[in-house]
């Protein structure tokens, strides 16, 4: 018998957003609170498990298009290249660099290089999880 | 304010991540490793003569003051080992491009050389004992990939068995690690030497110099640890097993030797005459072992086991004139070990078993396979001219000089031992009849195998017969060794 997920196919479309939006607020907290791009890539990565179980692993990888394999290299380049950016100002290997900008709508903000680090670690994190979701989903 | 130390770290880093694209294209994925491993190579090499000219180099991450940030210490001893890794691994790669197999380039094999290189390097530069740990991870990591990759019955089996030894005595490094951060308050070497200097050693240190030696070993194969070596370096392909033997134990050696001419100086009476009964037991257990196999991947396997054994027996003399000797033998045996494998690997190519009873006879066909050999064989063994001669020399030295009389006599003989089981190769494999020889072997392939492995085995001749160069070179990592103050120094005073 063909069993009908309606119920649940919904709810996951709604909760995705809510989880995905945390994960993104877990990751810019990561400075001051705890937090950071570790968890905020675990979490980002069961948003998208949750629509794996709701729906099937074809069709969220025609709705997000993304090699995973790639995605972890980018992560990776970002990391790396942040860490490695402080050589060519003549600074020790991973100098970070900070200052206040004032934004349009924010207002003064703190901006630090250790969040694109983070961001590098974020993108690594939702690579590798999904990376072995999808294989042993895949496997026959 | 001195990157340049970093030069052999990142470099294979950084092209690991590029070759992690375009998997599929073999042309991009070779030509990229081969030019990231020369990039990294011209480094290493300068770095070998920046660190001769100006002592030790230092850099601490993040420009964070010393003992608080992750310090990266190059010395004589981490950049000749570094430089000498990176050089292994240029060949290695190339002599895979036949033997590997296209599946396994496909599937992120260069990433993964890449990985491991970064890994064993940055072992070797760091200057924090938990970033060692990390860098153990990376490489480790790495080699699961390597070891499994392909995916043969044997592979499988063996390499379950290798990541549950690597975990364990991963594990253990880490409360190891935890024990001594409870002790001492730090994790920077340079800062552990200090401390344990001014508390002198009490017992607790003692107990932990012998948790590192047990951490340690595992990884480097000495003597009761060494159980999980010969399987699992039989199942992989010759390259990576080249990688392996002529890399991954080394690091272990280094480890040890890093840490009990560093930390533990202060009750030689107990942590090094452990050291030295334990690498002569560990002598004596590849010796057995060599002797006792046929098949000639097994006797090259504890080949390793043996050469461990006879460096850890030069650190265990403490004394410059042995460790001198240890450093001369570490290099000797990381080249010649590559080169064995690369050439057993071309072996096993043209006669398609491991077997040697059924092998036989190649002389006729392939002399230069045999005379290149030969010339390995004995410079494996220590023969005057050739590049094993000089370190055993000294350790032996140095072991008189301590007044171990009878276990450096027992060096020497051991050596008889080693010359025994690869001249049995090749006598077995080289001379007599003509023995099986596989159906599909072909000239203009065995020619790719032969010229890299070739230019390695020149390499080992010149690095005996050109002696006379690398010895200030090996003075500058003994002095280091004997005296544990001018690497604190350059680090708690930042060099320069």
């Amino acid at each position: 018998m063909k069993t009908n997920d309606v119920i649940l196919q919904f709810t996951a479309k709604l909760v995705f957003f809510i989880i995905f939006f945390y994960a993104v607020h877990i990751f810019f907290a990561g400075h001051y609170t705890p937090g950071g791009g570790f968890v905020g890539g675990l979490v980002t990565a069961s948003a998208i498990v949750l629509l794996v179980i709701a729906f099937d692993i074809k069709t969220v990888q025609s709705i997000i298009p993304i090699n995973y394999l790639s995605l972890v290299a980018v992560g990776l380049i970002i990391a790396g290249g942040t860490a490695a950016f402080s050589m060519f100002m003549n600074e020790p290997f991973f100098t970070h660099y900070f200052d206040y900008f004032y934004l349009p709508l924010i207002g003064k903000t703190s901006l630090h290089t250790a969040a694109l680090f983070d961001l590098g670690v974020y993108l690594v994190v939702v690579g590798v999880t999904m990376t072995i979701i999808q294989t042993i989903g895949e496997d026959e | 304010m001195n990157n340049f130390l970093l030069l052999p770290i990142i470099i294979p880093f950084f092209f690991g991540m590029i070759l992690m694209f375009g998997q599929k294209k073999l042309a991009y994925q070779r030509i990229t490793t081969l030019l990231g491993l020369l990039m990294a190579i011209i480094g290493a090499l300068g770095l070998v003569y920046k660190v001769h000219a100006d002592g030790p180099q230092t850099v601490t991450f993040g420009s964070w003051p010393a003992p608080f940030g992750i310090t990266m210490v190059s010395d004589m001893v981490s950049a000749l080992l570094v430089t000498t890794t990176l050089i292994l691994a240029f060949f290695i790669v190339w002599y895979g491009f036949e033997s590997i197999g296209k599946e396994r380039e496909r599937f992120f094999y260069y990433p993964g050389v890449m990985f491991i290189i970064t890994g064993v390097n940055g072992a070797f530069t760091t200057g924090d004992i938990f970033n060692l740990f990390v860098f153990f991870e990376v490489l480790l990591m790495a080699s699961y990939l390597l070891i499994v990759l392909g995916g043969e019955k044997a592979q499988l089996r063996e390499s379950i068995k290798y990541i549950l030894v690597n975990v364990i005595s991963s594990a253990f490094f880490v409360i190891t690690v935890a024990f001594l951060y409870s002790v001492v308050g730090t994790l920077s070497m340079a800062d552990i030497a200090l401390k344990i200097t001014e508390i002198n050693q009490p017992g607790i240190i003692t107990v932990i110099a012998v948790l590192f030696l047990m951490v340690f070993g595992m990884k480097a194969a000495i003597f009761p640890l060494y159980f999980w070596l010969p399987s699992a370096y039989s199942a992989p392909p010759i390259p990576v097993l080249a990688l392996f033997g002529a890399l991954l134990t080394k690091v272990g050696v280094y480890a040890i030797m890093r840490t009990y001419t560093l930390f533990f100086t202060h009750d030689l009476a107990f942590t090094h005459e452990l050291l030295l009964i334990l690498s002569v037991i560990t002598i004596i257990a590849g010796c057995i072992g060599a002797l006792a196999h046929f098949d000639v991947k097994q006797i090259i396997i504890y080949n390793i086991v043996i050469a461990v054994g006879v460096i850890l027996f030069g650190v265990a003399q403490m004394n410059e004139v042995a460790l001198q000797g240890a450093m001369f033998y570490l290099v000797h045996d990381m080249i010649i070990k590559a080169a064995l494998f690369m050439l057993i690997g071309i072996v096993i190519y043209i006669s398609g078993t491991t077997n040697l009873r059924k092998m036989g006879g190649l002389m006729k066909t392939y002399p230069a396979l045999g005379w290149f050999y030969l010339i390995a064989a004995l410079g494996l063994a220590g023969v005057p001219p050739l590049s094993g001669f000089v370190g055993k020399l000294l350790i032996v030295q140095g072991g008189f000089q301590a007044d171990n009389i009878w276990s450096s006599i027992f060096i020497l003989a051991s050596s008889l031992v080693v010359l025994l089981s690869v001249m049995r190769i090749f006598i077995y494999a080289f001379w007599g009849e003509q023995g099986q020889i596989s159906n599909d072997v072909n000239k203009t392939t065995y020619n790719r195998l032969f010229f890299p492995t070739m230019i390695l085995v020149f390499i080992s001749i010149l690095y005996g017969v050109g002696t006379e160069w690398i010895t200030t070179l090996m003075g500058d990592a003994a002095k280091i060794l004997v005296d544990p103050s001018i690497y604190t120094d350059a680090v708690m005073k930042g060099g320069e």
